[in-house]
């Protein structure tokens, strides 16, 4: 059963990411919550491999953290679904568990 | 009277994540009033502080960002963000807040507080100081 891997670090402080991309099973859901915010823009050192995970999982990002953080919803990389808060935890019902890597 | 001292701040965390970016800037505030030469570096994560737009309404916690525009009314105008990091991130100066004082021997004349330094000039920066404070 698919898993929700939740990260919430930034990918330019934490290797959160990295591992999650080394272990989710593809299918699974990956979202991004507070400081991992940073790792859905274009143009960053870390945007082609979440580009690539665009393709393999299905990832989205929590819009409240979002917009604290002043990043552009248009600079977000395609693929990428926004959530509310009702969105997270619909998610998080949805998949049969939740991994979330601290 | 003891002489003045030059004291760097320096910033390497994301501003909502963690408390280190507030802290800073409350201690920054608080420190301004012992008139030293103050500078503030961000570099890393540390540079998402200075973010325009950031909206904190939907996270339920200060939106301390627009406090850093008083900065130049405490005569701290020496605000250096590392080129490297923005790079990193994508960014750019016009990605941050338009920080600016006023300067008192040119008119009144508003100028940048915010330059975008090397980590070269970073380098020197840090060599030339009294005090650093980590955040």
């Amino acid at each position: 059963m698919p898993v929700l891997h939740i990260i919430n670090k930034s990918p330019f402080e934490k290797n959160s990411l990295d591992t999650c991309l080394r272990l989710a099973k593809t299918g699974s859901a990956i979202l991004f919550i507070e400081d991992a915010i940073y790792a859905t823009q274009k143009n960053t050192a870390v945007a082609a491999k979440v580009d690539a995970a665009v393709g393999k999982y299905s990832v989205y990002a929590l819009k409240p953290d979002l917009d604290a953080r002043g990043l552009d919803k248009n600079e977000i990389i395609d693929g990428i679904s926004l959530v509310d808060y009702e969105g997270f935890v619909q998610l998080a019902t949805e998949y049969s568990g939740v991994q979330s890597w601290l | 009277m003891s002489a003045t001292k030059k004291l760097l701040y320096v910033n390497r965390k994301a501003p909502h994540g963690s408390i280190y970016a507030l802290e800073s800037l409350e201690v920054v505030l608080i420190g301004a009033a012992f008139e030293q030469d103050v500078s503030l570096a961000f570099i890393d994560d540390g540079v998402y502080q200075l973010m325009l737009n950031q909206d904190t309404s939907g996270i339920g916690v200060k939106n301390f960002s627009s406090t850093y525009k008083a900065l130049g009314d405490y005569d701290i105008n020496q605000i250096y963000v590392e080129k490297e990091s923005l790079e990193l991130r994508g960014l750019s100066k016009e990605n941050l807040l338009p920080l600016t004082w006023e300067d008192e021997d040119d008119d009144w004349a508003e100028k940048d507080s915010i330059q975008v330094v090397s980590s070269k000039e970073l380098t020197d920066i840090i060599e030339k100081q009294d005090v650093i404070f980590s955040f």
